[in-house]
């Protein structure tokens, strides 16, 4: 008996940890303005829930009884911290706050997107911000976040540590940002976002689990800013990205493990519900009147995947909506698949002129996808001994298996030039 | 006349004192703070937050750059600085980002220590 109550409890514990993890944490976090101390807190409310639940029961409404342990803890912890004079003055403060709160305890507000402009703030160092949204808000522990990153648990543990010390110490504010500040602040979160998503899309074929949960977390988020800020068109334009994206998982691998490309992909294997939640959130966006990074990558996806109707991608489409891209942002990757898009739209030699151009950009020099369009285009209109060299510099710059081998394989079929 | 003192030290070394050694440290500012303030020399000092908790402001072409970190190039020198009470951080960010020294140089923002 003792041990069902303690696996219901433990059950039940982790079920609204993980649906109501964030929204703890980001109530406490907002009236604390103290990340640290209310991670603390709601810790010691999840232990307590652990010991008491299987004895008691699971309450009817966890979510309002852990807040209340997490908020006694939270001011325990407080005056065990502060001895000083002003320790009764600051307690009083806090014990007010909470409890003004605790009245109506049945609907906890929701601070998360508070929470998440906290943890992207133009302050907090870029490279630590995605992590910190998955740590406040998923409750992801630190070395979770640092296998999912590629970095080492201990240097991850201590970033986070650092900058949540900082979002006290500098009292970064939990708010999110008014109307004329939105485009400026929103970028960083969207981009957080994005990063958790790309770092879950970079393990394909979904051998690790970890990874492959990064890119579902990362539509969670987006789902979840989209909910919270319906107004705002790259916030929808994000999540269309990201479903578009994941629509296509299956088909980028074949039973081998091999890598397939998009253009060879079999459109039967895409994910048509996903798809089409995808084009319902870029058509939203589209009507809201405003442009930006994420809906032109949507759109680019959107015309990619049109070739399950018409047998083709419009590449003459997505060429400009690249066009658009590269004026918007400047980046010479977006430089790359344009080249690639108008080989396909005007022909080989005209993509290659634009590759050229973009070359103009150092950084290309290391970048794997470049030598492997060069070579591709090179390999169409014929000079294959260009060809074989670019590819050759495409399989030494590839870390991930699965593309070097199917590099390798193109590199070895140049043979007959193939007149374009 | 009067005169400010900057005082620049070595915060990691500091941090890896042990608690004794701070304490003596400590003890020894606020003898020196109470040896100013009965010659009638202080007019205002503040310890500051680590430089970890610092985030430093540039305006170029009329964008303002918010950068996390202490400022750390040694291009420019410290000319002067205003100490300013604010809610928050946003605040002291748009101060800090329509001073004028925020367009030709850099402006830091680091917070006072309050117990």
């Amino acid at each position: 008996m003792a041990q069902e109550g303690d696996r219901d409890a433990r059950g039940a514990a982790e079920r609204t940890a993980r649906q109501g993890y964030g929204k703890l944490l980001a109530f406490l976090a907002h009236r604390m303005r103290d990340v640290t101390a209310a991670e603390d807190a709601l810790a010691e409310a999840f232990a307590a829930a652990l010991v008491d639940w299987p004895a008691g029961g699971v309450p009817d409404n966890p979510e309002a009884w852990l807040l209340t342990v997490a908020r006694r803890k939270a001011i325990d912890a407080q005056r065990r911290r502060r001895r000083g004079e002003d320790a009764a003055g600051h307690l009083q403060l806090l014990t007010d706050e909470l409890a003004a709160d605790a009245a109506g305890d049945a609907q906890i507000p929701d601070h998360r997107l508070a929470l998440i402009f906290a943890c992207a703030h133009p302050a907090i160092d870029p490279a630590i911000r995605a992590p910190l949204i998955l740590q406040t808000v998923l409750g992801f522990d630190a070395a979770t976040i640092a296998s999912a990153f590629l970095v080492a648990p201990a240097a991850m543990s201590q970033r986070l540590v650092r900058a949540k010390a900082k979002i006290r110490q500098a009292r970064i504010p939990f708010r999110v940002p008014e109307r004329t500040e939105m485009q400026d602040r929103i970028a960083p979160v969207l981009e957080a976002i994005y990063a958790t998503f790309s770092e879950g899309w970079s393990d394909p074929a979904g051998t690790e689990t970890r990874r492959r949960n990064l890119a579902d977390e990362a539509i969670w988020l987006g789902r979840l800013l989209a909910s919270l800020l319906p107004n705002e068109p790259e916030a929808l334009g994000l999540l269309a990205l990201m479903l578009f994206a994941e629509a296509r998982r299956c088909a980028r691998r074949n039973g081998a493990g091999d890598y397939v490309p998009l253009a060879e992909q079999d459109p039967g294997l895409w994910d048509e519900r996903l798809i089409d939640a995808a084009e319902t959130a870029l058509l939203q966006a589209s009507r809201m009147g405003a442009i930006g990074r994420y809906q032109l990558e949507a759109a680019v996806q959107s015309a990619h995947v049109v070739r399950r109707r018409t047998g083709s991608s419009d590449w003459a489409a997505i060429a400009r909506l690249y066009e658009v891209l590269i004026a918007l942002t400047a980046s010479p990757v977006v430089a790359i698949n344009r080249a690639i898009a108008v080989a396909e739209a005007e022909g080989s030699k005209a993509g290659l002129r634009l590759l050229d151009a973009a070359a103009a950009d150092a950084r290309l020099a290391e970048y794997q996808p470049y030598w492997a369009a060069r070579a591709e285009l090179l390999a169409r209109i014929g000079d294959i001994a260009a060809a074989a060299e670019a590819y050759q510099l495409a399989i030494g710059l590839e870390a991930d298996p699965a593309i070097r081998r199917f590099l390798q394989q193109r590199h070895n079929a140049l043979r007959a030039p193939a007149v374009d | 006349m009067k005169y400010m003192l900057l005082i620049y030290g070595n915060e990691g070394e500091w941090q890896a004192l042990p608690k004794s050694e701070t304490d003596q440290r400590m003890a020894a500012y606020r003898a020196y703070t109470d040896a100013m303030i009965t010659a009638g020399a202080m007019t205002a000092g503040d310890r500051l937050r680590h430089s970890d908790a610092a985030t430093t402001v540039r305006v170029a072409n009329g964008k303002t750059n918010v950068l996390n970190g202490p400022y750390a190039e040694t291009r420019e020198q410290l000319g002067g600085y205003y100490l300013i009470d604010v809610p928050d951080l946003d605040a002291a960010l748009s101060w800090a980002a329509r001073c004028p020294g925020a367009s030709h140089g850099a402006v830091e923002v680091r917070p006072i220590w309050e117990r």
